[in-house]
């Protein structure tokens, strides 16, 4: 496995992005720093660029304003990189499917830059915390 | 004020409505015309003192409909200014912004999804829909599905 | 036009570490004070209400709980409130009671984790810790009673979905004492503290004349002295047979905003206890067969301010229309007039002390007149920590910690 991949699995860097979500997601996302599931003692650290990051936590349904803005963090996150869609949202973009400002999921936007690109899928409305978690180990136990 | 005076005060408006419609002990609607909106709002603002809370925008076939929603707390009473843009080719309404600041981002999306034209707007542009919406299509409209 | 100003832009918008656009807020500084705003939304939209549209009446608190994750019960309760209005239907006593301790538990949940944001942005992190941590009881009585800590699912037009068993009340009494011993703490500690009157006090100022034309509710309306609270104005489900008090401060500033959400979680616990020792018995729903043609309206009292929803019918199984407003829709823009004058290291808090949704405050950046970022989150984040540093040494208390006081 390349050293790439293994400082990934050791301790990956996320970076969050929110392309058109109620909250929800985002606010377990950062309940994952907060002392009852604190994600730092696994070495998953959510930094402030994705040019620092290994995984995208990507929340939202990708409104047609934020899928340009999407692609563009995509490219800006140095490969290999693994794009988590969470929430019923992320995954196909759950109860708002075919609202006229929506142009998700999020794995077809990310897929439009780069056919080849790692996705994994944590469900939920929003996914608990350990779902999250648990999400994030077991795809980076496969990788 | 209490029940007797608001109902009072609100007769003062009378000449410029079709009619008031109290549906339920707190909740008052005040048809009118659309020309007569501004005037309405701006006595229910500024000389009632009602609180105002949103304006519902709405394609009912042969008109579009915008409720002015305000809010006479001290009574918990809901007063909906129902205004009938009787023009469905270049609907317009005066703005209430001017006097209203609160107004501002409201009309601009009514503006967006309905394409209804708030004249003397001081900043009538593109709030919610995306840069790349194309022009002239509106969402709420009921030719939209 | 905006675009042709040619003043640096502080613009508050999706995080995005280049350049090109800004979204959301942009704001002209002069020097380091801001001068003017403006807004670009629509990174957000989702259109909900033509959804609405779609979907039959029993489907749509669904969705309305989606609008915004942390108002989740509010918007549900003013939508079916309505849709009862229009339809002239009375839910059953207990349902009201239900209603009313799922959203106070709610209101609960999501001060606290306010006050956690607002620690975490002038550099408290203890704070942000703490409270965060205080949050997830709360949650998890939630969890217990409707199956999930957030999007609860709990209210549909006639009354509730789940009941709150009876044998529960007890386990919840213990858990909010436990809460409220801790926010006990956390008031005193805010209150007592010289470093955060002086770091919070004055700043971002939103005056009484000020709250009304931008027309804002909620705590950030009570913060400003405009003593205005749909529960006591217009009451709806259990509140009118409980004893509360509305919170208001007259300064109109930060720490006037934040003392108000701390006392108000009092407050909830206090109508918690009152609810739960009321609770009628009885059936949580009353059977509702069609929804006839006409319109209503229904609101409520969110965390962050007055949910309104307008529903228009015409006797079919769907809302003809249906229009939604968010507290924070109307109270975001009032920004304008409480930013404008302030220092740049004040924005960050400036706009949580609005309380808009969480992933719009992440959003800031300043850019000059050639649009590239001159500061993002991180360095407006930094600043203000290093403001509150800053006061912390004059004080002589630079590298104590909350805990210590």
């Amino acid at each position: 496995m390349s050293w790439k991949i293994w400082s990934l699995k050791k301790s990956p860097w996320v970076f969050h992005v929110n392309t058109g979500a109620c909250n929800n997601c985002d606010i377990e996302i950062v309940n994952l720093l907060t002392p009852k599931f604190d994600v730092e003692r696994f070495g998953i650290k959510l930094v402030g660029s994705p040019r620092h990051a290994d995984a995208l936590l990507v929340t939202g349904v990708v409104t047609r304003q934020a899928a340009p803005r999407l692609q563009e963090v995509y490219r800006q996150t140095p490969k290999p990189c693994v794009v988590f869609c969470i929430g019923a949202c992320g995954c196909h973009t759950g109860i708002f499917k075919g609202a006229y400002h929506v142009v998700g999921p999020v794995d077809k936007i990310i897929k439009e830059v780069d056919p080849n690109a790692i996705i994994a899928y944590i469900p939920g409305c929003p996914p608990k915390p350990e779902a999250m978690i648990s999400g994030v180990v077991k795809a980076l136990s496969v990788l | 004020m209490n029940r007797e005076e608001l109902n009072s005060r609100l007769s003062e408006i009378k000449n410029k409505l079709i009619a008031i419609e109290q549906k339920t002990n707190s909740r008052i609607y005040l048809l009118c015309e659309a020309e007569n909106s501004y005037d309405i709002s701006k006595f229910l603002f500024e000389d009632v003192g009602c609180r105002f809370v949103i304006v519902t925008g709405i394609d009912a076939d042969n008109c579009f409909e915008l409720l002015y929603h305000f809010a006479y707390d001290q009574l918990g009473c809901v007063i909906t200014v129902k205004a009938f843009i009787r023009d469905r080719e270049s609907p317009a309404i005066e703005s209430i912004t001017p006097f209203l600041p609160a107004a501002e981002w409201i009309e601009r999306e009514i503006h967006d999804v309905l394409g209804i034209d708030f004249k003397n707007h001081p900043n009538l542009r593109r709030l919610i829909l995306a840069d790349d919406w194309p022009a002239g299509v509106y969402p709420l409209r009921k030719d939209l599905s | 036009m905006h675009d042709t100003v040619r003043k640096p832009v502080l613009a508050v918008g999706p995080f995005h570490p280049l350049q090109e656009e800004m979204e959301f807020f942009q704001l002209t500084i002069d020097g380091e004070k801001v001068t003017d705003i403006d807004v670009r939304l629509s990174y957000n939209h989702r259109g909900i209400e033509k959804i609405s549209e779609s979907l039959q009446f029993d489907q749509v608190p669904y969705l309305v709980s989606r609008v915004c994750g942390i108002c989740s019960a509010s918007h549900p309760l003013a939508y079916v409130q309505a849709v009862e209005e229009l339809a002239s239907v009375k839910p059953p006593e207990r349902a009201l009671y239900v209603r009313t301790i799922i959203n106070e538990l709610e209101r609960i949940h999501s001060h606290i984790l306010w006050v956690g944001l607002a620690g975490h942005f002038i550099g408290y992190d203890t704070v942000f810790m703490w409270a965060w941590k205080y949050r997830e009881p709360v949650l998890d009585l939630l969890e217990e009673i409707t199956g999930n800590r957030n999007n609860y699912g709990n209210v549909k037009v006639g009354g509730c979905r789940e009941d709150i068993p009876d044998d529960f009340a007890p386990k919840m009494l213990k858990e909010l004492d436990k809460i409220e011993k801790k926010m006990e703490m956390l008031t005193k500690a805010v209150l007592d503290d010289p470093v955060l009157h002086a770091r919070l006090k004055g700043i971002g100022v939103l005056s009484k004349e000020n709250a009304i034309k931008y027309a804002v509710t909620g705590p950030t309306a009570r913060g400003s002295g405009v003593a205005i609270d749909v529960r006591r104005d217009d009451p709806y489900a259990a509140y009118g047979d409980l004893d509360w008090n509305v919170i208001t401060r007259p300064e109109g500033d930060v720490f006037a905003k934040a003392v108000v959400r701390l006392l108000e979680v009092f407050e909830s616990i206090k109508m918690i206890k009152q609810a739960l020792k009321k609770l009628p018995g009885g059936p949580i729903t009353t059977e509702v067969k069609e929804i006839p043609p006409g319109e209503g309206c229904g609101h409520a009292e969110a965390p962050r301010g007055e949910t309104f929803h307008y529903v228009r019918s015409d006797g079919g199984n769907r809302p003809v229309r249906h229009k939604i407003r968010a507290p924070s829709y109307v109270n975001v823009p009032s920004f304008k007039a409480s930013c404008l004058g302030g220092h740049i290291a004040d924005v960050t808090l400036t706009l949580a002390a609005v309380d808009p949704c969480y992933s719009c405050t992440e959003r800031l950046a300043v850019v000059d007149q050639h649009n590239n970022i001159t500061h993002n989150y991180e360095t407006l984040l930094k600043l203000s920590r290093e403001k509150t540093a800053q006061i912390k040494k004059a004080f002589g208390l630079s590298g104590l910690k909350m805990e210590d006081l």
